[in-house]
């Protein structure tokens, strides 16, 4: 079985909004498309995204982090809004997990909409039809491209690498690996919904110091104390350096 | 959740067609077993007409839905996945729940009532009443898919209660049986009292339910949290981008973007307009015999229905929106 997905590290994610942009790009003019806009340039700005990046203060001043955070369809193992379209439009692909609305079939009635706990798909005013990720389905097996750029938009144009694309049900995968080894999590696993992006969490570095790391136990001369050290005596670095 | 109307006006409209329907229909078993004595005026204009209006407002609630849809020319399609989908199911259960409607006032329009035939102490059984427990079990069977609709989604837990499906079967009798009193005041004033009585009874029990169901949510605690949301631990965590500038789908579908106020004063109103009034209106309208009466009792009841259901997709949580704090 295949389950392709992302892995998306908030360690290096620096919320520069690139992902979602190439998205919007590739997607609208792609088999996916259009995401059309409203009020684009105008005040009240909204439209048709697959992929938003998300801000969050963690923490009270001045103890605060900031965390970008993206967000686009989780491609479930148990979509919640696969069984309730009545029309079939939306469905899982068995070959490889991706969950796809059909946008012929789709009558727009929003209802899996209602149905997906983490609001990642959305409805498209202009066609009225609801839209989702793809990940970018009509690129990934483009053979005419390089195999380097088989991969879903805002994989290739992350600027630090946050995000990762591979089959999360083989455990040799590059994606497997980090779920494991760094410790990927998915969100709201509360519902049972089993989605197979992950996140890598913030991860910090730090150095342990013992207090006998700093003062050589064992040390024979016991001249370590070189403010005590008078002029002319010898410290242990005299000693050894002969 | 976001309060569309044509979903309000859909819902409220078939649950009152279905209770009406169902009013009219156990006015014809009680009389066939003689607990009540035989209606003295023309079965056609009490059955025949009462399942035209039925119909008619069945139909309405019909035409409502289709608003709801971005692609109402390919509604036809939302039949095909009634093995997965509620919504699918009430597509096909009101049509065919209106069909038979149609063919059980058909019958009794026509006059077509072969006895098929009798019970115990010549209780007689004939197409007409066959018909009508059909088409009750499809009435039951369209309340059961409506309200699953909003049942079976486990993380809308305002919604996900088996007392979903109470309220919708409860409240769409209430107003139906309201409905029907006032149609038989005109079509047969001697089963006034009867459906009347029913009216009241079934409203009472709706608001035991109602209420029930009000304290339940009142007591709910959600399961997700923005920490599982985002899945970082830490007690204070807050939203300062969303994504997006001038708000996107999700800041729209599931937000009913009311200030607090208002929504407390829609489930004051809907409390008052949906059971006191009707049930005082209903109760003096039997007495006094007035018309007026009557009608006030399904307008002012009806109107409640509509903020009843408004302030029932008001008050579901969904989520997601612990994503977009900042809507």
């Amino acid at each position: 079985m295949t389950q392709l997905a992302l892995v998306i590290d908030l360690n290096v994610c620096v919320g520069c909004s690139g992902c979602v942009t190439s998205c919007k790009e590739w997607n609208t003019s792609g088999e996916a498309g259009p995401m059309p806009d409203q009020n684009p340039y105008r005040a009240e700005p909204t439209g048709t995204f697959f992929n938003r990046v998300q801000t969050y203060e963690i923490g009270t001043f001045p103890n605060t982090e900031t965390l970008h955070f993206p967000k686009s369809c989780m491609h479930c193992a148990e979509p919640p809004c696969v069984p309730v379209c009545p029309t079939g439009a939306s469905y899982k692909r068995e070959e490889d997990g991706i969950v796809l609305v059909d946008y012929d079939k789709c009558i727009g009635c929003k209802y899996c909409s209602w149905a997906c706990p983490y609001g990642a798909r959305e409805f498209d005013e202009q066609s009225k039809v609801m839209k989702k990720c793809t990940l970018c389905v009509d690129r990934i097996y483009d053979m005419s491209l390089p195999e380097s750029e088989r991969q879903p938009a805002c994989v290739i144009s992350c600027p630090t690498s946050a995000r990762l694309f591979g089959d999360v049900e083989d455990p040799d995968s590059e994606v497997s690996v980090k779920i494991r080894e760094e410790g990927g999590y998915p969100l709201m696993a509360e519902w049972g919904a089993q989605p197979s992006n992950h996140y890598l969490p913030r991860r910090k570095v730090h150095i342990r110091v013992r207090a006998d790391e700093l003062v050589r136990a064992d040390n024979p001369l016991k001249k370590e104390n070189f403010s005590k050290l008078s002029k002319d005596e010898q410290s242990l670095d005299d000693v050894m350096s002969w | 959740m976001h309060p569309a109307f044509s979903v309000i006006f859909l819902t409220t409209l078939i649950g009152l067609g279905q209770g009406l329907f169902l009013a009219i229909y156990t006015a014809q078993v009680y009389s066939v077993v003689e607990l009540i004595p035989m209606t003295q005026g023309d079965d056609r204009i009490v059955y025949g007409v009462g399942s035209i209006i039925a119909l008619a407002v069945l139909g309405l609630g019909l035409v409502a839905s289709f608003f709801h849809l971005g692609h109402p020319e390919r509604a036809w399609r939302s039949v095909t996945q009634w093995r997965t989908s509620w919504l699918s199911r009430e597509v096909i259960a009101l049509p065919l729940f209106m069909g038979s409607v149609f063919l059980y006032g058909l019958f009794h329009f026509m006059g077509w009532n072969p006895l098929l035939m009798t019970i115990g102490e010549g209780f007689p059984i004939d197409l007409t009443l066959v018909m009508g427990a059909l088409a009750t079990v499809m009435a039951f069977i369209l309340f059961l898919c409506t309200a699953m609709i909003y049942a079976s989604i486990r993380f809308l837990q305002e919604w996900s209660s088996p007392l979903t499906v109470l309220n919708f079967i409860l409240l769409g009798g209430a107003s139906g049986f309201t409905l029907a009193t006032l149609f038989v005041f005109y079509a047969a004033p001697e089963l006034v009292g009867f459906i009347g009585g029913w009216a009241i009874v079934l409203t009472i029990t709706a608001l035991l339910s109602r209420m029930a169901s009000l304290v339940r949510n009142r007591l709910l605690r959600p399961k997700s949290t923005p920490q599982s949301a985002i899945g970082v631990r830490h007690s204070t965590i807050r939203q300062i981008a969303q994504g997006a500038m001038g708000g996107s789908f999700n800041t729209r579908e599931y937000f009913h973007g009311q200030p607090q106020r208002v929504v407390k004063m829609v489930k004051w109103s809907f409390l008052l307009f949906v059971f006191p009034l009707p049930i005082l209106l209903l109760a003096l309208g039997i007495i006094v015999q007035v018309e007026t009466l009557l009608i006030a009792a399904v307008v002012v009841q009806y109107l409640g229905l509509m903020a009843e259901r408004w302030y029932f997709f008001a008050e579901a949580n969904h989520p997601q929106n612990i994503y977009y704090q900042a809507a």
